[in-house]
């Protein structure tokens, strides 16, 4: 039991410090994606709603290769593909060395764009529920489409959103685990530092498991909490009274 | 030259055309774990299902525990428990038989596959068997029909029909999910390609296992679209 609790202290004896490192990039990497992949997921679902056909098929071709394809599989494309995508530019320009693609930020493009394709069918659900009477009010003010969307289809958009995009936080939240493959120095990573030093696997890895899941229990609070903030104007329960 | 090696040669890859056999060799380990640990996942999930609807306060707690707890942490990490985890304990898993069962990477996965995936078609079923009416039980208890009998002929009928297309999502998840059994020394899929990639150093082969998993995902939900529409047409009116 001493053992236990000298492995799990804060400290050089401990491994609690990296853990709580890791835990750190984990998270960081997790709100890092998010305003990245919702963003895209947006325009994305915008342009598969849009009139021309070319566009469209565009939208549902990404949806359907970043929906399809392993989330491990994209990050190894992204990792690799563009470290030689920028050594062959840097090369390029003539430019003196080497460069290297930071870890963090092909973990971000990478779960970006996975978050973008799941997030993009949430937006459509959402757009597809706000009511044509909005936009032809807004028109017949005399609004222009970028101001009616900004103006009075957005607003409403978030609040029918959010449940499905809470559902896309809590699977992004998940899948950064993978990122300690590319020796981003993560959760995962420093508990698979700490199994192979200590030879305690079991611990670690059950630490790290709890870990995670006090993540998902206080992203799931959150979510809960956002979602009352954004539905406190409507009447809940479908009670009459 | 075998039909695994003419993709490859069609695109005129020579990394994809030496590796082309190992790869589909590998997707046959994907699908095999994918299958084993869905259906397995699929008695499990519905039995916690039913502990966590009808088992009381106690037993539900534990279910909703066990959903919780495998829902909310990645599958990276619950396989990285079990993996190494299992050598910790090998005098324990000896004295009852099962070091070796744990020892072999392949069981290490499908066992953590299937209890991760129960976690998920639990919550499937719940909700499923919660959305028939309660009417369709007052019925039945009407007719003086057992619980047993109740959830046999008329709740589970009407509740398979609703979990059909999230179960379908799951399978699809569970394909994709299961790349990471390649971390694990499995030569799946994505493991027979991590392989190739380290020796030839062609990013194509990622290409191409991305168009397989592709492939599999998409005929999955073509089946999947075909046999909902089957199994709902005395739904569709006209």
């Amino acid at each position: 039991m001493d053992r236990i609790l000298t492995l799990l202290s804060w400290g050089n004896q401990g491994w609690l410090d990296e853990l709580a490192s890791g835990a750190l990039v984990t998270i960081s990497l997790a709100l890092a994606t998010l305003p990245f992949g919702l963003a895209l997921g947006l325009i994305m679902a915008l342009v598969k709603r849009s009139d021309s056909r070319v566009l469209r098929a565009f939208g549902t071709i990404y949806t359907t290769v970043f929906r399809g394809v392993p989330e491990l599989l994209t990050l190894y494309i992204v990792y690799f593909g563009l470290q030689l995508g920028m050594r062959r530019l840097w090369t390029g320009l003539g430019l003196p060395g080497t460069v290297e693609m930071p870890a963090f930020v092909a973990g971000m493009i990478a779960l970006g764009l996975v978050l973008a394709a799941f997030s993009c069918e949430v937006w459509i659900g959402a757009l597809n529920a706000i009511h044509k009477g909005q936009r032809e009010g807004a028109y017949a003010l005399g609004l222009n489409k970028a101001q009616t969307f900004r103006l009075v289809v957005f607003p409403q958009l978030i609040r029918v959103a959010l449940p499905g995009l809470g559902n896309n936080w809590m699977v992004l939240l998940k899948e950064t685990s993978l990122i300690s493959v590319i020796a981003l120095p993560d959760l995962m990573f420093w508990t698979g530092r700490a199994n192979v030093v200590t030879k305690e696997p079991f611990l670690f890895f059950g630490v790290a498991c709890l870990i995670y899941l006090a993540f998902s229990l206080v992203s799931a609070g959150g979510i809960e909490a956002l979602e009352r903030r954004a539905n406190r104007g409507f009447a809940q329960g479908g009670g009459s009274r | 030259m075998t039909w695994c090696e003419l993709p490859g040669y069609w695109v005129g890859n020579e990394a994809i055309q030496n590796y082309g056999c190992r790869m589909f060799g590998g997707l046959g380990i994907t699908l095999q774990l994918v299958v084993i640990s869905v259906a397995l996942g699929c008695v499990l999930g519905l039995a916690v299902a039913l502990v966590r609807i009808y088992g009381g306060p106690v037993a539900g707690r534990v279910a909703l525990a066990y959903t919780t707890f495998f829902r909310g942490t990645p599958l990276l990490c619950q396989l990285f428990l079990v993996y190494y985890g299992a050598g910790q304990f090998r005098p324990f898993l000896d004295s009852i038989g099962l070091w070796g069962f744990f020892r072999d990477a392949f069981n290490c996965a499908a066992f953590t596959f299937t209890i991760n995936t129960a976690a998920y078609q639990a919550e499937i079923f719940r909700g499923a068997i919660q959305s028939v009416h309660r009417g369709q039980w007052e019925a039945a208890r009407a007719l003086g029909m057992r619980w047993s009998q109740i959830l046999r002929t008329i709740v589970f009928p009407q509740a398979a029909i609703v979990a059909l297309r999230p179960l379908g999502n799951e399978l699809v998840i569970m394909v994709k999910s299961s790349a990471v059994a390649s971390l694990v020394t499995i030569f799946d899929l994505m493991g027979t390609t991590r392989l190739a990639f380290a020796r030839s150093f062609d990013l194509s082969v990622y290409l191409f296992a991305a168009v397989l998993y592709l492939v599999v995902v998409e005929a999955i939900r073509r089946v999947w679209d075909l046999a909902e529409r089957r199994l709902t047409r005395h739904l569709h009116h006209a």
